[in-house]
């Protein structure tokens, strides 16, 4: 793992390098170079195997975060490659050149994220949902429990409890 | 976008004659439901007792419910015994088992499913999803109320219903039914505008004719 | 004039016998195949509580004079078959409007249901419908060459295409039935019967777990009914047809009753006991083994 960081730095800028395990790190890359570290991760060093592409919204900090899982079938060992990009105007470059497959998960992102991915073939069709009209519901400041009071009849009388207040009054009605 | 399946157009037939299709129109009837009027006195109880007898369920697994109904053909549950059996067309069968959360989209499959099923049909939602939500009450995909969609006759609450309460819950429905009260589908085709608006407010998507038969 | 209308009403009262022990069949043989399961299974009189409820579905769709004309055609093919066979040997009441041609008849009369679903099942338009329908002909196709060449080594071996002379040639005792004089015959007729009671090896058409149920996809209510009789009284008819060709036919209900039971046992353990077989792997079996039996039924009949 570590000699493939090493190679990596000396072709890219890599930010920042995090180990979660033996098997598993992290390291971040700017928008720019992401599709050109991950060819290179896949022509070059063997991870030939693309796991998932997902995000994470942070909104305090006003990004999103995309996450590449990449695996090395030989070496057995995963490398996430996090890119971050403006919640502004969140655009990233596709991989679908790469992956035949990444199509599938930048539909996904651009319906549930509102990612756009210009090139990505069909990433302007509906994925799952059918018809949205909000804002794209994985959003953080989309607010599912009052779209869905607002919007699926929710019936009356239902009572919510704070689980941790409910249950120590439940199992300790004398303290 | 993406629509152009039930768009009105011109195709060219093979002698090169142009032929007006409308898909909507052409390939669907959209004629409302009726409500029926139903036999009397004594005919109308056998037919109940028949009705009862022969439970046949359509096999649509809706949500994670599904996993509940397939222990009932095993040896250890085995609804046979009851007469339930299970169909795989929504034409063929008269229980329509909504076996969990109902997704807009798979919303929108249901109903066109349970449209397509002849009259004396019958309602089965199974597990609390489908009575308010259940765990997913608060969800931005899953409906709520199944009751604002669809008639529904018997309810199973639990999350999820074993096998056992699924068979009790096919019980109570078999003495609705020899009542008299099984008549989701008249009701249906009674406040069938109420029903279409509801389900029209949730399937923004709707690419199908208003009614399916 | 008066023997016609006798006949008739004799012919209707054989229907009814015969339709009723069809159905109980059915159930019996499910509630069987449920026991190997290890289930309770259904109750034996459930047939006639499914008939009943189909009867009595308050509306139904149409799709054209074809859609409904499928499922009489497919009775017809039922009720047919069984009108044009002897039920019990030697009784004038039974034995129903057999004539001296009538074992080509009835060979052909039993792909005629078949057609009519296929007509039938084509206009309600449904792709599945129309799947189903060229997989069955397909199949059936494929058993008709054994099961013909079987019966065709019976006419040559007996000298005579009507059933009647057929059965009366076996009396007597147990070793002059076909099945003891023509085996070769009785093999391939008796694998072809696997394929034509539609049960497991070979029911990759009617199947519901297959391409949702094949060619009655659309059929619902009464229509479905009227096949779901159809499925009682053609299975019996079939039965009993090869209990008059290779079983020594019946002299009484009682008769009937044991040796149709067990031959409908053949194929009921056969379905058990094996998995299902695709349509392009049952027509290139009934091609294969089968066929060569055939074949050689005739030949020994012909030359030894």
């Amino acid at each position: 793992m570590q000699t493939i960081i090493e190679n990596l730095q000396k072709h890219f800028q890599v930010v920042s390098y995090h180990q979660q395990r033996e098997n598993l790190g992290f390291l971040i890359a700017s928008k720019e170079v992401a599709v050109g570290l991950i060819t290179h991760l896949r022509d070059y060093e063997g991870f030939a195997h693309l796991v998932l592409l997902t995000a994470v919204d942070w909104i305090e900090d006003e990004h999103f975060q995309l996450t590449y899982l990449l695996h090395h079938p030989e070496k057995k060992v995963d490398l996430g490659v996090r890119v971050m990009i403006s919640r502004e105007n969140a655009e990233m470059y596709s991989i679908h050149h790469l992956w035949e497959q990444a199509r599938t998960y930048q539909r996904e992102l651009r319906e549930m994220f509102g990612i756009n991915f210009p090139g990505s073939p069909d990433v302007d069709k509906p994925f799952i949902l059918e018809g949205w009209e909000e804002i794209p519901p994985y959003r953080r400041d989309f607010d599912t429990k009052e779209y869905s009071e607002k919007t699926y009849f929710p019936r009356p009388g239902r009572e919510t409890h704070d689980p941790a207040e409910y249950m120590k009054k439940k199992l300790y009605p004398n303290e | 976008m993406g629509k152009e399946y039930i768009e009105k157009r011109t195709v060219i037939s093979p002698e090169g004659n142009p032929i007006e299709v409308d898909p909507l129109k052409d390939y669907f009837c959209d004629a409302a439901p009726k409500s029926c009027k139903s036999a009397s006195g004594i005919i109308e109880k056998f037919a109940n007792w028949a009705r009862s007898e022969s439970l046949w369920v359509l096999g649509f697994g809706t949500g994670c419910g599904a996993i509940e109904m397939r222990p009932l053909m095993t040896p250890r549950f085995d609804a046979y015994r009851f007469g339930i059996q299970w169909r795989p067309t929504p034409r063929q069968a008269s229980v329509f088992v909504i076996s969990g959360y109902l997704s807009v989209k798979t919303l929108k499959r249901v109903v066109r499913s349970y449209e397509q099923m002849q009259n004396p049909k019958f309602v089965v939602a199974l597990g609390s999803c489908t009575i308010n939500g259940g765990m997913y009450w608060d969800s931005y995909n899953t409906i709520n109320r199944l009751d604002h969609y669809m008639p529904v006759d018997v309810y199973i609450a639990g999350c999820m219903p074993r096998p056992e309460a699924l068979l009790a819950g096919f019980d109570k429905l078999k003495h609705i039914i020899r009542e008299g009260r099984g008549e989701g589908a008249n009701k249906y085709a009674e406040n069938f505008d109420w029903y279409k608006g509801n389900q029209k407010k949730i399937i923004k998507d709707w690419d199908m004719p208003d009614y399916n038969w | 004039m008066g023997t016609i209308v006798t006949k008739i009403l004799y012919a209707l009262l054989t229907l009814f016998i015969v339709t009723n022990y069809g159905l109980i069949l059915s159930g019996v043989v499910r509630k069987i195949g449920a026991r190997v399961g290890r289930r309770h299974g259904i109750r034996f009189y459930q047939p006639y509580i499914d008939l009943i409820k189909n009867y009595t579905f308050r509306t139904r769709i149409t799709h054209g004079i074809m859609y409904y004309i499928g499922p009489v055609f497919r009775l017809t093919g039922g009720i047919g078959l069984l009108l044009f066979l002897p039920v019990i040997y030697g009784s004038p009441v039974f034995d129903n409007f057999s004539f001296a041609g009538d074992l080509t008849f009835v060979l052909y009369f039993q792909f005629f249901g078949v057609l009519g679903m296929a007509l039938g099942a084509g206009e309600s338009g449904h792709p599945y419908s129309a799947l189903g329908v060229s997989r069955g002909l397909a199949q059936t196709t494929a058993m008709e060459l054994p099961l013909t060449l079987g019966v065709l080594a019976l006419a040559v071996q007996y000298h005579t295409l009507n059933i009647h002379e057929i059965v009366a040639a076996q009396q007597g005792s147990i070793l002059h039935w076909t099945l003891f004089t023509n085996p070769l015959a009785a093999i391939a007729m008796m694998l072809s019967f696997l394929a034509m009671m539609g049960r497991s090896p070979f029911d990759v058409v009617l199947a519901p777990q297959e391409i949702p149920i094949g060619p009655p996809t659309e059929y619902h209510s009464a229509l479905l009914g009227v096949l779901q009789l159809n499925r009682a009284i053609f299975p019996a008819a079939k039965l009993i047809l090869f209990m008059n060709l290779l079983f020594g036919g019946a002299t009484n209900w009682g008769e009937l009753v044991i040796k149709t039971f067990f031959i409908y046992m053949w194929s009921v353990f056969v379905g058990i006991a094996y998995p299902r077989f695709r349509v392009d792997q049952s027509v290139r079996w009934y091609f294969g083994i089968p066929l060569l039996i055939g074949v050689a039924a005739i030949l020994v009949v012909k030359y030894f």
